[in-house]
């Protein structure tokens, strides 16, 4: 491809909704090129815990969740997934109304959730603690390596014959017969974009003159060295504050979602200890012999998100031939799926699932 | 425990011992943290408290001295203490430390990183095998313990350590049965108009290799290990002639100490925001400093050879340099010491580290099948298969393959992994930047870093949407 080349669209973000949508609007015909400002799936998708839990989702996003759990299914070994089953746990009376009335909802959204007695526990998981009041379960749960994603896409966009180009920040947007997007590598000319730029979206927006209200979370991973088996299943707890599994390689991963510093326009976020502790101390109180193990390493990832929550997934608001893709919680599960929709929306056919209007008045329940 | 001082020094080697040492002159309270039970930092290693008497070496009185000179001060010094997070909050340093398996908090208004430098071992076929260890690695077995790292060792590897190496373990009864270097006798004559700034330690070096030449113990020079042989255990080395390419002698011995340089130890400079930038002549990659320590992270000074590989003497001089400067920055008058006695020093130990750069030659020893990345057990055919699918960056092997993911943090693996990343995508050493390092800068046990807790007080934040 030369430097003159127009694409049909170009994506700003690869990560894994960026690269799912290129990889489906390019089997339906068009040309496209993936942008990274850094490598590609190094952003919130590949430093994310892994978890694909339907028992953390959103009720409404639930046929969403189903959907992308199939889809990292079929992703497989070269993704590193496992099914291995999920158990959410209330470690006191409180929590187990929380769980009680939150994994109602879910089940009753579709996710095969059930709440399962302290003997059904205690002979799956032998090493948990015997301090749990309540505790439900859904054999669908599981985790892929988020690490894999930037192998994973940068090996499927080469065999579908997508450039891609990393170190590639887009500093600028012209709009005059499409775009032309300026980067440090040129110009680089599209008939279309997809903002697909994950926290970074709000600054990406801003070149359009496009306000988007995106905040970002800034996640926390911790991860053990390799130990002796202690866990078979992904364990979460009630509030959604601790997630945890042990991979085949013997290392056991921590998050939840506790808050670590910095902003993504900072550059990249820092661990704050003040709240590793506290996600640690849960982890060894949700499997004691976890107090031996080593950690080896944390680290934040920023997950974009605006008011209510919901996905950013359709046209950008003004901005004829531009889109928007990000902000959805639980996107690591659901990224692969909504990146789908994304690609059909472009491609000008009817999505199988409704999409999320970025124009919506986020403060009022329009979803 | 949670203690608070106008400063706070991480190392307690030359650097840190002497920074710690003219800061509280001027009457700062100064803390001094370091993993060894005595200080003294690498070079300076004390011995064993189970080592009743032994001969003195100039490393064993220098440390003496340093240790004599803290043990009088007013500095607080924490031995066998361990950081493993730091961050700075309300224009303070927080320092997380585990001490005796407990951990605490130090706080600081001004911190003075002194991490010093590790070994960089440059791999070869079988340089995993037991019977291994790095020169420096020597270096610390016979400071400490007065062991030998065998009965009969092949002492190999770049710059002077090499023969201070060959020459202790002769000293302590052992036998070399070769010294291999890759330098050759030109490499150290051009180091000579350096070297005549420091003629007390070129006339040691010199009794070094005099000592070896008298006792008939063969110095291979330009020569390298280029295979450890043996299968539970070393029994021999093949032999490399750079020069000529062309095999050189193969060498029986039970035990090869193995080292290329040094590096600096940058991660925790890294992780508090301090530029970095790449410096061959200095060890690689190195936070950007001011001779007096200052860097662009406010109340962060650095000293010492984790800002570049300069050398003990000069290590010693800029902890002083650092220790006054902090102090006048904390209000105090200090009287601003000579630059000149560090510059000087530093070009010495820069000569020395020039002896030591990453060259090609060796870089080409390895095989597909060697080990390159220790914790993981990646071979270089891993390594270079990852890359030729796209990673351009050791990030990008790191997430792939695990590469840095293991215990050491990547410390051992990553300067290979970025050497042949460059080779293989035809860029610069410099615009291939070590991963991303990461907290705890030290593994530490989960038990002990979440610390004791009462469930009921766990700050557990409110739920997400459901």
């Amino acid at each position: 491809m030369t430097q003159d080349t127009t694409y049909d669209i170009a994506i700003i973000g690869g990560g894994i909704m960026g690269c799912a949508t290129a990889l489906r609007v390019a089997k339906g015909g068009m040309s496209a090129i993936v942008l990274d400002q850094g490598d590609l799936g190094q952003g919130a998708s590949g430093v994310n815990a892994g978890t694909l839990s339907l028992q953390i989702k959103r009720v409404k996003l639930m046929p969403y969740a189903l959907k992308g759990h199939h889809l990292w299914e079929e992703m497989g070994a070269a993704v590193g997934f496992a099914k291995t089953g999920g158990y959410t746990l209330a470690f006191n009376a409180r929590e187990a109304e929380m769980l009680q009335e939150r994994q109602t909802l879910k089940a009753e959204a579709g996710a095969p959730i059930e709440f399962i007695s302290s003997d059904r526990l205690r002979a799956a998981e032998p090493n948990l603690t015997q301090k749990v009041e309540a505790a439900s379960f859904c054999p669908e749960d599981g985790y892929a390596n988020s690490s894999l994603t930037g192998q994973y896409y940068r090996g499927r966009l080469r065999d579908n014959g997508i450039p891609y180009r990393e170190g590639c920040k887009v500093t600028a947007i012209e709009r005059a017969n499409g775009f032309t997007l300026t980067a440090p590598q040129g110009k680089i000319h599209a008939k279309r974009i997809l903002l697909a730029a994950g926290a970074w979206l709000k600054p990406l927006a801003a070149l359009l003159d496009v306000d988007l209200p995106v905040n970002a979370r800034v996640n926390t991973v911790s991860v053990t060295e390799r130990v002796q088996p202690l866990l078979s299943s992904v364990i979460g707890h009630a509030t959604g504050l601790l997630t945890m599994k042990q991979k085949a390689n013997g290392t056991v991963l921590i998050g939840g979602g506790w808050q670590g510093l910095g902003t993504p326009q900072d550059g990249r976020g820092t661990v704050n200890t003040d709240t590793v502790k506290p996600n640690l101390a849960l982890a060894q109180y949700a499997v004691p012999g976890l107090g031996q193990a080593r950690v080896t390493r944390s680290w934040t990832g920023f997950e974009a998100n605006v008011p209510d929550f919901y996905p950013l997934a359709g046209a950008l608001p003004a901005v004829p031939d531009a889109y928007v893709l990000g902000c959805v919680r639980g996107g690591y599960t659901i990224g692969p799926y909504i990146g789908l929709l994304m690609g059909d929306l472009i491609l000008e056919r009817e999505p199988e699932m409704p999409l999320f209007d970025p124009g919506r008045d986020f403060e009022k329940e329009t979803i | 425990m949670s203690d608070s001082f106008d400063i706070a020094v991480v190392g307690a080697g030359p650097a840190g011992g002497h920074a710690a040492l003219t800061a509280a002159k001027s009457g700062l309270r100064v803390v001094i943290l370091d993993e060894q039970a005595a200080a003294g930092g690498q070079v300076w290693r004390c011995k064993s408290t189970s080592i009743v008497s032994a001969p003195m070496t100039p490393e064993s009185l220098a440390g003496n001295t340093l240790r004599k000179a803290l043990g009088e001060s007013a500095v607080t010094h924490h031995h066998d203490t361990r950081v493993w997070d730091i961050r700075r909050e309300d224009d303070q340093w927080q320092l997380q430390i585990l001490k005796n398996a407990e951990s605490s908090q130090i706080h600081a208004r001004s911190l003075i990183l002194a991490t010093g430098a590790r070994e960089h071992v440059q791999p070869v076929p079988g340089w995993t095998t037991p019977g291994v260890i790095g020169l420096a690695g020597a270096t610390a077995l016979f400071k400490q313990s007065l062991t030998l790292p065998g009965k009969r060792t092949v002492v190999s590897g770049t710059g002077p350590l090499v023969f201070y190496v060959a020459s202790e373990i002769r000293r302590l009864g052992g036998t070399v049965a070769a010294v291999v270097t890759p330098n050759t006798r030109t490499d150290w004559a051009r180091a000579l108009p350096a070297m005549a700034l420091q003629p007390k330690l070129v006339a040691r070096g010199a009794l070094w290799v005099a000592d070896l030449m008298l006792a008939g113990t063969p110095i291979l020079w330009g020569h390298a290990v280029s295979r450890v042989s043996g299968h539970d255990h070393a029994t021999g080395v093949a032999t490399r002639n750079l020069a000529h390419g062309t095999d050189g002698p193969s060498i029986e011995a039970d035990s090869v100490c193995l080292g290329h340089g040094l590096t600096p130890n940058i991660e925790a400079a890294q992780i508090l925001g301090v530029p970095i930038r790449h410096d061959p002549a200095l060890g690689g990659w190195v936070p950007n400093a001011e001779p007096d320590g200052l860097t662009a992270v406010e109340g962060l000074y650095l000293c010492g050879d984790g800002c570049g590989i300069r050398g003990v003497t000069a290590a010693g001089l800029q902890g002083t340099l650092v220790g006054a400067r902090i102090a006048r920055d904390l209000g105090k008058s200090s009287p601003k010491p000579s630059e000149r006695p560090w510059q000087r020093a530093a070009r010495f130990g820069q000569a020395m580290t020039a002896l030591s750069l990453p060259r090609p030659d060796l870089v080409a020893l390895s095989t597909d099948d060697t080990i390159l990345c220790r914790c993981e057990s990646l071979t270089r055919a891993d390594i270079t298969a990852e890359i030729d699918t796209g990673a351009a960056s050791t990030n990008a092997v790191k997430s792939g393959r695990r590469a840095c993911m293991g215990p050491c943090g990547g410390k051992y693996c990553q300067s290979v992994i970025a050497s042949l990343i460059a080779d293989q995508t035809g860029n610069d050493a410099k615009d291939i930047p070590p991963p991303t390092p990461r907290p705890p800068l030290r593994p530490i046990p989960l038990g002990q870093a979440a610390g004791a807790f009462d469930y009921d007080d766990l700050p557990i934040p409110k739920p997400a949407p459901l």
